[in-house]
């Protein structure tokens, strides 16, 4: 499923084609998008606020953690906190877009915009580099407000760079798994009720507490979730320096994540405007 | 009097009743109190296992540690499930049709209470039958279920009480988020996580001044300790005092509600 045959696919009277014209809409869709974030903050609050509070306590409660046998070298426990609070952020703040989009599609707004003269895909885009803007905006914001605190990332500037980039990808790939929920259901409801899902995902992972340090079907259960290789990928350049490996792990799962969920954003795009 | 005591009394467990059965009507509405709890204790000590081989810490089980803070959210929650459920009530114009009936005003508050209690059993018995199927073990005897117990049902009066207020306060779901967020922040800034014993820095202070670190403390008393007077008595006074305050706010917020 490309984006021009989705393009094609349009029934709209007036079908937009020309490149420029799909950029300008995805820009004016996706600031739409970030509008709408900066409108309404109660929305997206809970997901700045609650990594750095969660940081907080862990750091305090678990300092005396970091010498346990199976536990990363690390100067303190804030430095390896970091990529799972980003990580946390971001999965739960890519559900307030996915979750706008469902709005448009029950209040009718996503009907208005098939009968204009609009590029299908852009209205996806639109939401989904909303998603990766606010995503940036976490990570960045969260590495600026936990530095005075004794953050300290041995990647540096570069590695804040790459960070950023993977928060940034990372938003793209669940904001999209999102939408591809949202457009499949309809139902901003079914969006906002994945939340518990996205909860054990991250429980069920490396986090909050290395891997390692993990037994029995718990360890199991982290080691298979993918999640736990994302966040590692963001606490190597955190805790271990600026490595390809480190890059690759933070930017790679990224980017995966990324490809899948757009891939599957696009299928159920598709269906809907198949449906209508 | 005697009537009036009868009455209050049928008229709460008329509305007791009618709150339990919402569970089977609208399940969506409690079930997040009952599985947040048991997702909570197996996480918690799934994740943070490794957390008793800190020298220091009381138990070498990390379920015993997590498992009594799991049963305190819960109940707390199926106490402010209660104020949810106030609030539907109060925008679907059915709290006006109670509050015009001849129920006396106390019914109204003893209503929702027995209700939140009765949940709270309900949470605290779900979550130690599956914790002691997860490896949970008392180290207290059999009076270590009556303290969990005792705090279960003390948080679910205080969330209550809490959940309440707020909802004659604010009379829409804007009070739903308010008490959700502040009994979470109430809980966590505690030993929810650690002992003070292996805590640094700001949190230790916060958490020794916190009565809800008594309450845990009344939970965990006979799942990390001997059973002893001096891990209960500072539990108890809190959940007692608390529960007073909170059903005070409920009970000036009713009021306020009939000005």
């Amino acid at each position: 499923m490309t984006v021009d045959s989705l393009q094609h696919s349009s029934t709209a009277t007036a079908s937009p084609t020309s490149g420029r014209s799909i950029w300008s809409q995805t820009a004016a869709l996706s600031i739409r998008s970030m509008i709408a974030l900066w409108r309404q903050p109660a929305t997206v609050v809970p997901s700045m606020i609650f990594p750095l509070f969660f940081v907080a306590l862990g750091t305090s409660s678990f300092s005396r953690a970091i010498n346990l046998p199976g536990f990363p070298v690390v100067d303190s426990f804030l430095n390896f906190a970091l990529a799972g609070a980003i990580v946390q952020g971001v999965l739960f703040g890519s559900i307030t877009g996915a979750a706008a989009l469902a709005t448009d599609i029950e209040s009718g707004f996503f009907d208005r915009l098939l009968v204009a003269p609009t590029a299908r895909s852009s209205i996806l885009f639109g939401r989904l580099a909303g998603a990766m803007a606010f995503g940036a905006f976490q990570t960045a914001v969260f590495i600026a407000i936990l530095l005075p605190f004794g953050l300290n990332i041995k990647s540096g500037p570069i590695g804040v760079l790459v960070m950023i980039l993977g928060g940034t990808m990372t938003a793209l790939g669940v904001g999209a798994i999102m939408s591809a929920m949202a457009l499949r259901t309809g139902s901003s409801e079914a969006v906002q009720g994945s939340f518990p899902l996205l909860f054990i995902m991250l429980f069920f992972s490396s986090a909050f507490f290395p891997r390692q340090t993990m037994s029995g079907i718990y360890g199991t259960l982290a080691n298979l979730n993918p999640v736990s290789y994302l966040i590692e990928g963001f606490r190597d350049l955190t805790i271990d320096g600026l490595t390809t490996w480190a890059v690759v792990r933070a930017l790679g799962f990224s980017a995966l994540l990324a490809a899948f969920g757009m891939g599957l954003s696009l299928r159920s795009l598709r269906i809907r405007l198949g449906r209508q | 009097m005697k009537n009036l005591q009868t009455s209050t009394l049928s008229a709460a467990t008329g509305l007791s009743a009618r709150n339990l059965r919402n569970i089977r009507r609208l399940p969506s509405a409690f079930l997040p109190a009952l599985l947040m709890p048991i997702f909570q204790t197996v996480a918690f000590s799934g994740t943070f296992y490794a957390i008793t081989q800190v020298p220091g810490f009381p138990t070498d089980r990390s379920i015993n540690w997590y498992m009594p803070l799991g049963v305190v959210m819960g109940s707390s929650f199926a106490g402010v499930g209660i104020g949810f459920s106030t609030v539907r009530d109060l925008e679907s114009g059915f709290y006006d049709r109670l509050r015009m009936s001849p129920a006396p005003r106390r019914a109204l508050l003893l209503g929702p209470l027995l209700s939140a209690l009765t949940r709270a059993v309900m949470v605290v018995a779900l979550v130690t039958i599956i914790s002691f199927g997860l490896g949970a073990r008392t180290t207290g005897g059999p009076l270590a279920l009556v303290t969990l117990l005792a705090a279960g049902a003390g948080m679910s009066v205080i969330g209550t009480g809490w959940g309440l207020g707020l909802a004659y306060r604010f009379k829409d779901m804007r009070a739903a988020a308010i008490m959700q967020l502040t009994l979470f922040l109430g809980l966590f800034l505690t030993t929810a996580q650690a002992p003070l014993s292996i805590m640094q820095g700001w949190l230790y202070d916060v958490a020794r001044l916190n009565p809800f670190t008594q309450i845990l403390q009344l939970a965990r008393a006979g799942f990390v300790n001997e059973m002893a007077w001096e891990h209960i008595w500072g539990g108890l006074v809190a959940i007692v005092v608390i529960s007073i305050l909170t059903t005070v706010f409920a009970w000036t917020g009713l009021r306020r509600l009939q000005d």
